[in-house]
């Protein structure tokens, strides 16, 4: 039986292959700020809020509640990545277009639950953008703009 | 981050998971999704030695089965609300699944987790006592398989024993003609009142008393006496007032952040009348 507090996992970060040694009591959140990865921020620290969201196999996540060890023979995606090949991404573009973003705190966790939302759902209702953004909280309140942008950008991305 | 370092077990079969519980005992807390247990952990209210982690068990997924929908225990609330059999066979479950939380939580929030916590403030226990549905738990004796009250036991409190693991919840197919609904009030993200209402319908009436539960009120879901509904419609207003006025009666709240007991009582009340005329315009099967 295992006596490790730590263990090495295999994981793919923003598109890179690796291997790393993680202690189990990490979480997402640290590692990735500690690797420089700092879009993601640490908030309300209890899933609430959605200022930490990444994607996790393309799925939305809190990585302020998730064992960095999750990442063991998984991807994660975080807002460093968006721009990596040297343009925005559509979301990015559509929330710029839109100024959908005043103090820009909220912003990286909401293009990430953004971009999730189109990667499963291409074509979403404006009431299908509101229900996945429940529990994404701006508290500069400029919701009306980002749900405007989610939508702009789906059409983008669809090439309408 | 989490204060205290653990190891953690990551087996691959049931039976080694059962059988690390039953060497480690309450040295161990078994982990799934996380989305409760990780919370406790940062904020230091348990410590934990060993970490047991059940999402590599083969106990997720969802199958039809002769007689119910049965649903893995690590199988998350997001594919649970995703899931074509449980879209035609138990779609308030669906609509239920789809309104847990956040869409964070339910990427990676279990239903077994979310019931052997035992957090009162929980939207399943109440739709799933009110469909009769059932907890299969596996321990090195065998299996055994409980109701959801029997299960759930108190707040944070489950009849799970130290050397048992939540194999599934399973719901068995409902009757020609049964329909159910949930609705709830979330002040915060938790349900602050839920009530869930199944029943079989003929001809617009009810054929015997429906199965009407209260949940997030008290530290465990709460059973209405539905009674005066046998043979009313579910537009019956003095019926319906009675039921709803039972159900006030029924619960014993407590004050905390999710409202005054006064007010949850009042919420009771409201939500119970909402959910049965809900009922008469949902769909189909329960």
């Amino acid at each position: 039986m295992s006596t490790e507090t730590s263990t090495t996992i295999t994981t793919r970060i923003n598109g890179r292959e690796q291997s790393l040694r993680v202690d189990n009591a990490d979480l997402l959140l640290d590692v990735l700020r500690d690797m420089g990865l700092r879009g993601a921020k640490a908030s309300c620290e209890m899933e609430v809020c959605g200022a930490c969201t990444v994607q996790l196999d393309g799925l939305p996540v809190s990585a302020c509640t998730t064992l960095a060890v999750e990442l063991d023979g998984r991807s994660v995606e975080t807002i460093e990545h968006l721009d990596a090949g040297g343009e925005m991404h559509p979301v990015q573009e559509a929330f710029l277009r839109h100024s959908a973003l005043q103090c820009g705190f909220c912003t990286p966790g909401m293009v990430m639950s953004v971009k999730a939302l189109l990667e499963v759902d291409p074509d979403p209702s404006r009431e299908d953008v509101v229900h996945w953004l429940e529990g994404s909280i701006c508290r500069c309140t400029g919701y009306a703009t980002i749900i405007d942008a989610a939508l702009d950008a789906a059409e983008a991305m669809r090439g309408v | 981050m989490i204060g205290s370092d653990f190891v953690l077990h990551r087996p691959d079969a049931l039976e080694d998971a059962v059988r690390l519980r039953a060497e480690l005992g309450e040295d161990a807390v078994l982990y799934a999704g996380g989305t409760e247990l990780l919370l406790v952990l940062k904020l230091g209210v348990i410590d934990v030695e060993h970490l047991i982690d059940l999402k590599r068990c083969g106990l997720g997924g969802i199958e039809r089965t002769a007689d119910a929908v049965r649903i893995g225990s690590t199988t998350t609330h997001r594919e649970i609300e995703r899931d074509p059999v449980v879209a035609a066979h138990v779609p308030a479950l669906s609509a239920l699944a789809r309104n847990v939380a956040n869409v964070r939580v339910r990427s990676a929030g279990t239903l077994g987790g979310n019931l052997a916590f035992a957090e009162p403030h929980a939207d399943p226990p109440a739709l799933l006592a009110a469909l009769d549905a059932r907890v299969e738990l596996a321990g090195p004796a065998g299996r055994r398989s409980l109701t959801i009250e029997e299960f759930l036991l108190d707040a944070f409190e489950t009849a799970l024993e130290p050397d048992e693991i939540m194999t599934a919840v399973t719901i068995p197919l409902a009757e020609d003609g049964v329909r159910a609904t949930y609705r709830k009030i979330a002040i915060l993200e938790r349900p602050t009142v839920g009530v869930a209402v199944a029943g079989r319908l003929e001809g617009g009436r009810f054929a015997a008393a429906p199965a009407v539960v209260v949940g997030a009120v008290d530290e465990r879901p709460i059973r209405v006496e539905a009674g005066m509904l046998a043979g009313a419609s579910p537009d019956d207003e003095d019926a319906v007032a009675a039921l709803a006025a039972a159900a006030r009666d029924a619960v014993d709240p407590v004050d905390d952040l999710s409202g005054s007991a006064d007010y949850k009582r009042h919420l009771t009340e409201v939500l119970t009348r909402r959910t049965v005329r809900e009922l008469a315009r949902s769909e189909g099967a329960a």
